[in-house]
């Protein structure tokens, strides 16, 4: 493992890693292995933090931190809204509801008036896929898609990765099951990208219907049947299984999803012994995975999901944030 | 419990796996022990002379319509198993149009462990519903069902009019390799259709049901089975120009295969004149043209599979005007004999047809049975294939007695019937 830098107070100054040269953070395409890694280097600083008792950091003391959720989410806001404070930003909280947008306020609209509050890092979840890069194009500052539609879910990716690579050491080699709704997956499409990126072996396992067409080609391997899939799998990724999508539109029933899908302890049998299990919250218990499976923690890492969720955004708004500062003073 | 060996000698054998009939023996107890030039009998065993009758698998008939559970009047397991074991037929698909439907595993379930009690040997398979309660809606639970033992999923005679509903369950069946059979019949188009549209219907005052009815339904569907990679059985075929169709797919390599009735291999629109309710059937009899090219797709193989498509009506059903009655026909009885009349006809080989109600089925359902090979499960019959008779649709076993077939000649006596070796129909 990398050489874990310890300082992480202000007096401390630590070995700063390579400069990030994104504006924005929008798609895991966009990225390349080396400021993947970089990333996840920095991420490795702030994750001891969570453990002290004084949190706070003041890297970005004096900027403004705009989180704007189109979408509910509790775990991903507050994960943001965490990891700014904890690095001295200000931060505020937006939530749009549609009755917003049916008050007939475009995106570009909202982006215009927040744009004219000067925030430094705008972190955006839309229903929409491509609205992150949209707002990005209309912004001043840094953009941080924290979700948009079916498309990405970059920091996501990111801090999945970064805990495998905390508890496993590397990615590279590593059999990486991702199962469940891939087709209307945000979450997958970034992590395939990533951790193929790393040197993982992906597998997509998932009924037809929820399998995007052509997923063969994303350089994932296909599954439809979950034990086979499962084989020799180091880590099993489940994806939430969308209410909307159950009651005989995609698949028939929960019953017949958990059944063939769900990820309980004899399914699990045919993972490697030992295999990890993740999952990016919040759960459907008894449809796509057993409590079983989630609450025993030999195997599963949702919780620790949770905690280096905080320092990993820690690190990309850091990142950012460097951009601005240096884009600024040019 | 074992079954008393028999050897059926001094046969003529129609082995579905080839083209030409063969002089030889059958010898048999739950299996087949032996077939062709058979020399010996076990001690004990029972000796048939067929005397130069015909032996050959039992038909697998993969179109049954019975009213158990919710309309047992029209047909029970035990009604259907003695006229299926008189008709030749020792397995037999039922389709899950019933009261309940067929929708979920309880009921398959159901089937499987009732049905054997009642139906005197003969074999039972439940096809499930492919839509829950068949409205075309949302999709049953393919992969439980098929675990239960569902052989293939339907939705009756209702065809499925949203597209995108067919393509997520053609694409959902992939995953457990499911077949999924469907009507190729345009609702819109068809309703309020009760034969065939053309000149006669026209002179009959009776509203048609066009060709292209059908037609462009199966186009659809056909595309639907390819985009999807899923496995299509095209539903009782009925007109010359879905043939087209049919036979580009298979050449594309679509997995799909089809099936015909046995009534519209031997009648056409012509037997409806008279307003005969009892020749009312969905799809509708065609024309002549294109009864023919239906009998040509089965000698030349584009046709898999002839069903009897057994609809049990009662009387009450039929006797109506002719737009008020219920379409449908009785058919397990007479599927062999009907089917016979393309070989007396020379429309087709007899190996042929025999194939598209044995080792066809068998192939697309997965089943050991309708096969004159050693091992095989010992599902067999022994057939006059040139007794002439005249059909009286008051002797037919069925509940119901609706079948066009009542007072025409026919050619093909079921002499017996076995099931695993054991005697369910002849002496």
């Amino acid at each position: 493992m990398a050489q874990r830098p310890t300082g992480v107070g202000k007096s401390e100054p630590r070995s700063s890693p390579v400069r990030f040269r994104h504006k924005h953070l929008l798609a895991i395409a966009d990225l390349d292995r080396f400021e993947i890694e970089s990333l996840l280097d920095r991420a490795e600083a702030f994750a001891p933090l969570a453990e002290k008792k004084i949190k706070k950091l003041d890297t970005l003391r004096g900027r403004t931190l705009i989180n704007l959720f189109f979408e509910n989410s509790t775990r991903t806001q507050s994960s943001f809204e965490l990891a700014g404070k904890r690095m001295g930003a200000d931060v505020v909280n937006m939530s749009v509801k549609s009755s917003s947008v049916a008050k007939g306020e475009t995106l570009i609209d909202t982006a215009t008036t927040l744009n004219a509050m000067r925030p430094d890092l705008l972190v955006v979840r839309h229903g929409s896929s491509g609205a992150a890069e949209l707002l990005s194009q209309k912004v001043d500052c840094a953009v941080i898609n924290a979700g948009d539609g079916k498309h990405e879910h970059p920091t996501q990716a990111l801090l999945d990765a970064f805990t495998i690579r905390e508890r496993l050491g590397t990615i590279e080699g590593l059999i990486i099951a991702i199962c469940g709704d891939i087709a209307h997956s945000r979450v997958a499409r970034s992590n395939v990208a990533l951790l193929t990126m790393l040197g993982a072996q992906v597998r997509l396992i998932g009924p037809p219907t929820l399998m995007p067409p052509g997923a063969e080609r994303w350089g994932a391997t296909v599954f439809h049947d979950m034990r086979q899939g499962l084989k020799g799998a180091d880590v099993v990724m489940m994806l939430r299984v969308q209410r909307e999508r159950m009651d005989g539109g995609f698949f028939p029933s929960t019953r017949e999803f958990f059944w063939f899908y769900g990820l309980d302890d004899d399914k699990l049998k045919h993972a490697k012994p030992g295999a990890l299990v993740m999952h990016p919250g919040p759960m459907n218990r008894g449809v796509e995975i057993d409590s079983s499976v989630a609450d025993n923690p030999n195997v599963s890492l949702i919780e620790t999901q949770v905690r280096m969720g905080v320092a990993v955004r820690m690190a990309v708004l850091e990142a950012l944030a460097e951009t601005g500062a240096n884009e600024g003073a040019a | 419990m074992s079954v008393r060996p028999v050897l059926i000698k001094n046969a003529k054998l129609i082995d579905p796996a080839k083209d030409k009939v063969a002089d030889g023996a059958i010898l048999f107890d739950e299996k087949i022990l032996d077939v062709g030039a058979v020399t010996s009998a076990p001690d004990g065993a029972e000796i048939i002379d067929a005397g130069g009758a015909h032996v050959a698998p039992g038909l697998i008939d993969m179109r049954v319509v019975i009213g158990e559970p919710g309309a047992e009047h029209k047909e029970t397991f035990k009604s259907a198993g003695r006229a299926a074991a008189a008709g030749g037929v020792t397995t037999l698909v039922m389709m899950p149009n019933t009261t309940p439907v067929i929708d979920d595993q309880s009921l398959v379930d159901f089937v499987i462990r009732r049905a054997p009690e009642r139906t005197g040997g003969v074999r039972i398979l439940p096809a499930a519903a492919l839509t829950k309660h068949l409205d075309g809606a949302l999709m049953t639970e393919i992969g439980l069902l098929a675990e239960a033992g569902a052989v293939f999923f339907s939705n009756g005679d209702k065809p499925v009019a949203d597209s995108r509903m067919l393509r997520r369950a053609l694409a959902y069946a992939t995953a457990f390799n499911a077949l999924i059979a469907h009507r190729p019949e345009d609702p819109h188009l068809a309703e309020g259709g009760v034969m065939h549209e053309g000149e006669l219907a026209a002179r009959l005052g009776l509203p048609g049901i066009p060709a292209a009815a059908e037609h462009i339904m199966l186009e659809r569907d056909l595309r639907l089975a390819e985009l999807t990679g899923g496995r299509l059985l095209v539903d009782m075929l009925s007109s010359a120009r879905s043939l087209e169709s049919l036979a580009r797919a298979k050449k594309a390599g679509v997995r799909v295969n089809a099936s015909v009735s046995v009534h519209h291999l031997v009648l056409n629109e012509n037997d409806v004149d008279g307003y005969r309710t009892f020749a009312k059937l969905s799809p509708p009899l065609r024309s002549e043209d294109d009864r023919v090219a239906l009998c040509g797709a089965v000698s030349d193989g584009l046709i898999d599979v002839i069903v009897s498509g057994h609809d049990p009506r009662p009387a009450e059903d039929k006797r109506l005007p002719f737009e008020e009655a219920a379409p449908g026909a009785v058919g397990l009885e007479t599927l062999l004999a009907g089917a016979l009349s393309l070989h007396h006809k020379g429309e087709a080989p007899l190996n042929t047809i025999i194939r598209a109600m044995t080792l066809k089925p068998a192939e697309i359902l997965n089943l050991p049975q309708g096969r004159l090979a050693k091992g095989a499960p010992a599902d067999i019959i022994e057939i006059d294939i040139g007794a002439p008779f005249k059909l009286d649709s008051e002797t037919l076993r069925s509940k119901s007695k609706n079948t066009p077939f009542d007072d025409k000649l026919l050619q093909g006596k079921v002499k017996r019937t076995f099931v695993a070796g054991r005697a369910v129909f002849g002496t």
